[in-house]
C-alpha cells in the first residue's frame, strides 16, 4: 500500500487551506495596520498591539472569559466523570437510553434554541424571586457547565469501557478498599479521557458566543460578547492585534500537544 | 459486589438532577412560552405565525443550510479521502491545521471575510489593479452561503476525515486487484464504509447552518434575513419572548425529525459515540 497523494489531490489540499487561512492571515496583515481601518492598509505599525493593553474592557473580557473557562470545565469534568462512572456501572435499559438521549440534546440541538431555553429558564425563575437582572455570571456558569457535559461524557464513557472489569476486582482481591480501588485502578486507564474532555470543555467555553449572548447580562461580559458588540460598529485593528496574538497562543499550544501526543504514540509502539 | 454497582450508579445522581434542572425544563420552558400569549393564556397565534410571516424566511434559511451542507460535502470528501492516504506525520499537521481556525473566534473571521469581500476590499482591489471588472460580492445570498461553507467545513472534514482512516486499505488493494478503477473502487468500497461520518457531517453543518444569525447579518447585510436572525431579534429587540419560543421549538422539532430519519438511514449506534 502506497502512502501518497497524487499532485492534483495535494493542490486541491492546499486550495482548501488557502480557503480556511485567507482570513486569519487577512486579520495577521491588519492587525499592523497604522491607520484605524480594516481594509486600507496604511502602513506598518505595532501600535494596535500597545492600545490593546490599555484598553480595559478588553482585559477585563479576557479574564472574564477564562475565569468562566476554567471553572465550567472543571465542574464539567468532575460532575461528568461522575456521571460516566454510574452511565457505565448501569445495564443497558430504560434508563440508560434515557440518559444517553438527553446527553445528546445539547449538542444536537441549535445553539440559538440552548441558548434561549435557558435565557428563558433563567428569566422565569428570576421574576419568581423578583430579581430583574438575574441574567450574569451564575446563569453563564450554568450554562457553560451545560453544554459541556455531554463532551465530557463522550470523552470518558469509551474509555471507561475499554476498562477490564476484573482489574478493580483484582485490586480488592489483594485487599484494596473498593473506593482505594478504583482511584487507583480505574482513574489511571480514564485519565486521557479526563483529559480530552477538559480541553475540549475549556476550547467550547473560551470560544462561545450563541449560548453565552443569550444567558449574559451587562454585568458580565465575555470576550465573544465584546467582540459581537464592537463588530455591530467598525472594528478597530485592536480587534485583529488581539485575535493574531490568540492566533499565536492556540498554535503553540497545539504544537506542544501534538508533539507530546506524537511522541506517546511513538512510545506506545515500542 | 452489589453494594459497589449502586454506589457507582449513584455517582451519576448529580448528573441527572443537573439535566433535569438545566436541559429538561429549559425546553418546557420554550414549549410553555410557544404555546401561550404575553397574558399566559393558551395560543396558537404564535406557532401559525411560522408558516405564515415567516415561512420564506424559514424556507430560506432551509435552502441556504441545505446549499452549504452540500458544498461542504463536495469539498470535504475528497479532502478527508486524501488526507486520510498521506503520510502519517502529514496526516497529524493536516488535522492541527483543519482544527486551527476553529478555535478562532468564528465573529471576528467572518468580520474578515466582509472586509475581504466588500466592494472596495483587496479581491475588488486586485481585480481593478489588474484590469478587470470588479464583481459585487458582499450583501448577496450567495456571501451568507459562502460564510456557512467557510465556518462549518472543519466540521465536515473531521468526522470524514476520522471514518476514512479506519477503512481497511487492503480492501482498496482487493477492490483493484479484482479489476476496480480507482474511482469504481471508491464508489463501491469507500463510500458505502463512509455513510456513518457522511451522516455526522451532514448534522454537524446543516443544524448550525440552519439556525445561524451573525453570519447572515455580516456577509448579507440585513437583506437576506435566517430563521436565526428572526429568533434572536425576538429576545434582543422585539422583546416578544413567546413568538420566539415558538419560532425556536419548530426549527428544533424540524431539525430533530430530519435527524431521525438521517440516524435511520446510517444505522448509527448513538450511545456513547463522539461524533468527531
Amino acid at each position: 500500500m502506497k502512502k501518497k497523494t497524487s499532485v492534483t489531490g495535494r493542490i486541491c489540499m492546499a486550495l482548501v487551506f488557502l480557503f480556511l487561512y485567507a482570513p486569519l492571515i487577512y486579520i495577521l496583515f491588519f492587525s499592523f495596520n497604522d491607520s484605524n481601518s480594516t481594509s486600507l492598509f496604511a502602513g506598518f505599525s505595532v501600535r494596535w498591539y500597545k492600545t490593546l493593553f490599555t484598553e480595559e474592557d478588553i482585559i477585563v473580557a479576557l479574564r472574564n472569559t477564562l475565569i468562566l473557562a476554567v471553572l465550567s470545565s472543571v465542574i464539567a469534568v468532575v460532575l461528568g466523570t461522575a456521571a460516566s462512572i454510574g452511565i457505565d456501572a448501569c445495564k443497558k435499559g430504560w434508563f440508560r437510553t434515557g440518559i444517553m438521549s438527553v446527553t445528546n440534546i445539547p449538542m444536537m440541538a441549535p445553539e440559538i434554541v440552548t441558548g434561549i431555553s435557558m435565557m428563558l429558564l433563567f428569566v422565569f425563575v428570576g421574576r419568581l424571586v423578583n430579581k430583574s437582572d438575574v441574567l450574569g455570571f451564575p446563569t453563564l456558569l450554568i450554562a457553560h457547565v451545560t453544554f459541556n457535559l455531554p463532551y465530557v461524557i463522550l470523552s470518558v464513557m469509551p474509555k471507561l469501557r475499554q476498562v477490564d472489569p476484573h482489574l478493580p476486582e483484582a485490586a480488592e482481591d489483594l485487599g484494596m478498599k473498593p473506593v482505594r480501588a478504583f482511584f487507583k485502578v480505574v482513574v489511571p486507564e480514564i485519565v486521557p479521557g479526563i483529559l480530552t474532555g477538559l480541553i475540549m470543555s475549556f476550547t467550547m467555553s473560551f470560544d462561545d458566543f450563541i449560548i453565552s449572548y443569550f444567558t449574559s447580562g451587562p454585568g458580565f461580559q465575555t470576550l465573544p460578547i465584546a467582540i459581537y458588540s464592537m463588530t455591530k460598529k467598525r472594528v478597530k485593528p485592536d480587534m485583529y492585534a488581539l485575535s493574531a496574538i490568540m492566533f499565536v497562543c492556540i498554535f503553540i499550544l497545539l504544537v506542544v500537544y501534538n508533539f507530546v501526543q506524537a511522541r506517546s504514540q511513538r512510545r506506545e509502539k515500542k | 459486589m452489589k453494594n459497589r454497582v449502586f454506589s457507582a450508579k449513584a455517582a451519576s445522581a448529580p448528573y441527572v438532577v443537573w439535566s433535569v434542572l438545566f436541559v429538561i425544563a429549559p425546553l418546557v420552558f420554550v414549549a410553555y412560552y410557544a404555546f401561550t400569549g404575553s397574558d399566559g393564556g393558551f395560543t396558537l397565534v404564535n406557532i401559525s405565525k411560522f408558516f405564515s410571516a415567516y415561512f420564506d424566511t424559514f424556507i430560506r434559511s432551509l435552502w441556504y443550510g441545505v446549499l452549504s451542507t452540500i458544498i461542504c460535502l463536495i469539498i470535504a470528501y475528497p479532502f478527508a479521502y486524501w488526507l486520510a492516504h498521506s503520510g502519517a506525520s502529514v496526516q497529524r499537521t493536516c488535522v492541527m491545521l483543519v482544527m486551527l481556525p476553529m478555535w478562532m473566534n468564528f465573529l471576528i473571521r467572518t468580520y474578515a471575510w466582509m472586509n475581504i469581500l466588500q466592494d472596495t476590499g483587496i479581491i475588488n482591489a486586485a481585480l481593478s489593479k489588474l484590469g478587470f471588472d470588479t464583481v459585487h460580492m458582499i450583501n448577496t445570498g450567495g456571501a451568507v452561503i459562502f460564510g456557512m461553507v467557510y465556518n462549518f467545513l472543519p466540521y465536515m472534514i473531521l468526522p470524514l476525515y476520522s471514518i476514512m482512516t479506519k477503512i481497511d486499505p487492503s480492501m482498496l488493494d482487493a477492490a483493484s486487484d479484482l479489476g476496480c478503477s480507482k474511482l469504481q473502487s471508491i464508489i463501491k468500497v469507500v463510500l458505502p464504509q463512509s455513510v456513518p461520518g457522511i451522516v455526522s457531517g451532514i448534522t454537524m453543518v446543516f443544524v448550525p447552518s440552519v439556525s445561524t444569525f451573525y453570519i447572515s447579518q455580516k456577509l448579507g447585510g440585513g437583506s437576506f434575513d435566517l430563521i436565526g436572525d428572526v429568533i434572536e431579534r425576538q429576545f434582543t429587540l422585539s422583546y416578544n419572548y413567546n413568538l420566539g419560543a415558538a419560532l425556536s421549538l419548530v426549527l428544533m422539532v424540524l431539525i430533530l425529525v430530519s435527524m431521525f430519519f438521517m440516524r435511520r438511514f446510517s444505522d448509527a449506534d448513538s450511545d456513547g459515540e463522539v461524533l468527531m
